[in-house]
């Protein structure tokens, strides 16, 4: 679902979903194995509304987006703030939805994306970017 | 226990040299949900390397895990990282506030290949929030 690379052009919404066993696989392909991503009491009991996500693993959907979007360009830049908490039931899954537009050229011929990502309809990222050599 | 505020601007001892191998981009990206054929690394790979120089840091300063959040993370690449790399991190410090009985923690780590190359620049904030 290449889209169309020119300035202005929005980048078609894809959701993505997030289970459990998906932070069980990330904690160990990452080796980030803090706990607040895998045991509810441990999260509840530093503050958090229930098991979250990983911010890496939001952030690496926006990472897949792009590539959807951009045919595999090679990414230059990707980042973002992690505002808000994507909560992760023991059951089911949380729904993150990665939205975009292109952004004007830059000098260095870059292609900046400028980006919303959301779950249940609250921005999880701030300012999330990312640029592409496409 | 708060964050010594005297560490910004020390440069940590880099991380072991990570091998970058198939199988660990292929375990990433199925992690992810991107699922085989891997056609490149995944652009926030380079956390694999990252998270083990913050976790050096965090190790040394007697900080527990559970009590981190991620607050922000951006990756500047020079060049892709692809599979066959050795990657390694050096992390510094570049700042340490206090707000609200949290310790904010800027840091700044240079992934650099075998030939000591920079191939990413990765910026990170962590949060420490204290005790309730």
């Amino acid at each position: 679902m290449m889209a169309t690379l020119t300035p202005g052009a929005a980048l078609e919404p894809i959701t993505y979903e997030i289970t459990r066993a998906d932070l069980a696989a990330y904690a160990v392909a990452s080796g980030d194995h803090n706990p607040i991503h895998q045991d509810e009491e441990i999260a509840i009991a530093v503050g958090l509304p229930g098991v979250i996500a990983h911010g890496m693993y939001t952030l690496a959907l926006v990472g897949r987006a792009v590539a959807q979007w951009t045919g595999g360009a090679e990414v230059v830049e990707i980042g973002a703030k992690f505002v808000q908490p994507v909560v992760v039931p023991a059951e089911g899954s949380a729904r993150v939805t990665v939205a975009g537009t292109v952004g004007e050229r830059t000098d260095a011929g870059l292609l900046p994306l400028s980006l919303e990502v959301t779950a249940d309809g609250t921005k999880v990222l701030g300012a999330p970017r990312a640029a592409v050599r496409a | 226990m708060p964050i010594d505020a005297s560490l910004v601007g020390r440069a940590f001892p880099p991380t072991q040299p990570y091998p970058v191998t198939s199988e660990a981009v292929t375990a990433f990206a199925a992690a992810i949900g991107a699922g085989a054929p891997v056609a490149s690394v995944p652009p926030t790979f380079p956390i694999v390397v990252t998270f083990a120089a913050l976790q050096d840091f965090l190790a040394a300063q007697q900080v527990e895990l559970s009590r981190i959040i991620h607050g922000d993370q951006r990756f500047r690449y020079e060049r892709p990282v692809e599979v066959g790399d050795e990657l390694t991190a050096t992390l510094t410090v570049t700042g340490v506030r206090s707000i609200g009985g949290n310790d904010i923690v800027s840091t700044a780590s240079e992934i650099t290949d075998a030939a000591g190359s920079l191939v990413c620049t990765a910026t990170a904030t962590l949060v420490h929030r204290g005790a309730a």
